[in-house]
Parts: C-alpha cells; sequence; structure tokens
C-alpha cells in the first residue's frame, strides 16, 4: 500500500465527496452525474503529481463546482 | 450572384460618396473632423511605452503564469491604464482578460496591482516616461481566475457575513421612512462611499495571511458603517460578532489600507473606532 501524500488525500476526498453528492440526485439522472464526475478526474490525469500549483487550482474549481452541482435544485446533468 | 450584387452596391457607395464630399458644406461636424484626422498623428511623434501584463490560462493549468509583454504608442491612447488595456485587448491581443464596467472609478471591477500598488485600472494614470516598463499584475494574494480577474469568492463571503443592511427590531411603520439627523448622517460620511474594490483588503499583510478569519479593512469599514449608523437596532449583535480574536483584532494597524485606497479613504481609522466601541462602549 502507497503512502498517499496530503494533496492526493485530498483530491480522493474531493472525487469522494463528488460521489457522496451523487447520491442526493434524483435516482435517473444519477448516472448523468457519475459519468461527469469521472470525466472530470480523468482529464486531468496527466498532470504532474508534484506540480503543486496546478493540482491545487484544480482542487479549488473542483471544490467550486461540486458546491454548484450539489444545490438541490439540479436535478440532472448533461452533455 | 450574390458577389456581383455587393460588388455594384459598393460602387454605387463610393461613387455616392465621391460625389458627397464637394456637396457636403453643411455636413455632420465628426465628417468634417475626420477628413482632417489624419494630419494631427502625424504632427506627434509616437511615444512608445513598454506594458508587461501578467497572463495565466486556466484552461492550460499546467503551463506557468508569465509576463507578456506589449508596446502601445502613448499619443494614441487614453490617458489611463484602463485605456491602455482596453486598447491591448481590441486591437493587440484579444484574449487578454480583465474586468471593466463604469471606466470612471464608480464601479470598483478593475481592480489590480499596477506598478506595485492595488489601484482602480480606470482611475491610474499612465507613467508618460518611456524609459519603464509598465507592470500590471492582478491583485495579490488572491486565487486568479484568469490573467487579471481575481477570485473574490471570499470576500463577498465575509461581506455578507456581516449583514451590510439595515436591521430594525421594531416593524416598520406603512408609508414612512426611517428618519435620520444631519449629525447622524455625517457619520456615514468616507464610508459609504466605499465601492468593495477589494483593493485595501489585497493590500493588507495581515489579511494575507489570515484570509479566511480575518475581515479585512474593506468589510470591517462596512462593518462601521452599520454599527454607526443611528437607523440600525442590531448595534450591540454587530460588535458581539467581531468581539474575538480573529476577525476584528488581527488589525495590527499596518494602514496600507488608506494609504492604497483609490476613493481616498480610511479604513484603518473605521477599525480604530471599531476597537474603540468595543473597549469603552458606545462613544
Amino acid at each position: 500500500m502507497v503512502r498517499l501524500s496530503g494533496i492526493q488525500r485530498d483530491v480522493l476526498s474531493l472525487y469522494r465527496s463528488c460521489l457522496r453528492m451523487v447520491r442526493q440526485k434524483p435516482v435517473e439522472s444519477q448516472n448523468n452525474f457519475k459519468s461527469y464526475i469521472r470525466e472530470q478526474f480523468r482529464a486531468h490525469l496527466g498532470v504532474n503529481k508534484k506540480d503543486f500549483a496546478t493540482v491545487e487550482h484544480l482542487l479549488r474549481t473542483g471544490q467550486r463546482k461540486l458546491e454548484m452541482y450539489s444545490q438541490p435544485g439540479i436535478k440532472n446533468i448533461s452533455r | 450572384m450574390n458577389a456581383s450584387v455587393f460588388a455594384r452596391s459598393a460602387l454605387r457607395a463610393a461613387a455616392t460618396s465621391r460625389t458627397a464630399v464637394p456637396v457636403s458644406v453643411r455636413g455632420l461636424a465628426s465628417v468634417a473632423t475626420s477628413q482632417t484626422a489624419p494630419a494631427t498623428p502625424e504632427t506627434k511623434k509616437p511615444l512608445m511605452k513598454k506594458f508587461q501584463v501578467y497572463r495565466w490560462n486556466p484552461d492550460e493549468p499546467e503551463k506557468k503564469p508569465y509576463m507578456q509583454e506589449y508596446e502601445l504608442d502613448l499619443n494614441q491612447t487614453g490617458p489611463m491604464f484602463l485605456d491602455a488595456l482596453i486598447r491591448m485587448k481590441n486591437e493587440v491581443d484579444p484574449t487578454l482578460t480583465f474586468r471593466r464596467s463604469c471606466r470612471e472609478g464608480i464601479c470598483g471591477s478593475c481592480a489590480m496591482n499596477i506598478e506595485g500598488t492595488n489601484t482602480l485600472a480606470c482611475l491610474c494614470r499612465i507613467d508618460r516616461d518611456t524609459s519603464k516598463v509598465a507592470k500590471i499584475y492582478p491583485l495579490p494574494h488572491t486565487y486568479v481566475v484568469k490573467d487579471l480577474v481575481p477570485d473574490l469568492t471570499q470576500f463577498y463571503k465575509q461581506y455578507k457575513s456581516i449583514k451590510p443592511y439595515l436591521q430594525r427590531k421594531d416593524a416598520p411603520t406603512p408609508m414612512k421612512e426611517n428618519l435620520q439627523s444631519i449629525a447622524d448622517r455625517k457619520k456615514l460620511d468616507g464610508m459609504y462611499e466605499c465601492i468593495l474594490c477589494a483593493c485595501c483588503s489585497t493590500s493588507c499583510p495581515s489579511y494575507w495571511w489570515n484570509s479566511s478569519e480575518y475581515l479585512g479593512p474593506a468589510v470591517l469599514m462596512q462593518s462601521y458603517r452599520w454599527i454607526a449608523d443611528s437607523r440600525d437596532q442590531f448595534t450591540e449583535e454587530r460588535k458581539a460578532a467581531l468581539d474575538n480574536e480573529m476577525s476584528l483584532y488581527r488589525c495590527h494597524t499596518i494602514m496600507n489600507c488608506a494609504r492604497t485606497c483609490p476613493k481616498g479613504l480610511n479604513p484603518g481609522l473605521a477599525i480604530a473606532k471599531i476597537k474603540k466601541e468595543l473597549a469603552f462602549g458606545s462613544s
């Protein structure tokens, strides 16, 4: 088991809270949210793990998006 | 077929304009000046000034921020930095991003760090000394959204937290205003003019290190604006909300706020007045 750095744990906890947010959404749209979240995280898989400034920026924007999408008024997501 | 139509209409336009020139004795003033305008720039030698602008694009988060250099002829540009920025965006590089709205120092959108000082770009004159390069950065210690656009979410959240509106305990009388004496109104001068541009808060070292808990000069001055308001009936509650280690007392009277304020206000003085009221009761 690899020991994760603090920032790696932050990324994981953001990912988990995103998935937790999905459970608050209507059942029929949950898959849309899930695939959107996966896509967003996969888009930046190539980021160097030592590039803290970038990772921190992505974490911040992710946090802001999570805050926005977890509002109860948002029922579905599509592309 | 369409092309021929266009060509013909263009020809006609050219023909009419050629005939119109000698005829237009009483032409519009703007038309007359536009014909003589090309003569004026020739008389003035171009005054080329270099600008270095902070650039960072969130779409390529792995690319580090960098300074991009632009060169403008000051004789063709308005006097303020905002004029220069707008010209850069219009004529040189449309990808340059910054906030602007009123261009006269009343909206607070164009707050940025120009030549080391937080100020509004629309109120800051361009130094005509062309030997120096003018440097433009976003507000210091803010997260950057793009180029010169800072993320002020935290600042606005803090502003919201002080409840910046009139609060009263008695129910409002219908069709009646809350009156105030002239002397009471005078107490608000020097505070209500604040446009929340965040220049002062982002210039405060104390705010740089504790921006999550310390409210910062701009928000504290607005807080005092409501404490000092004779019509507000929640003065004690407002004071109690500030009476802790972090919200207010992180102000160490560094006074960068008063030095940088583009509107010439003094948030440091307002903070000192809050401290005084908390220590001695309302004076």
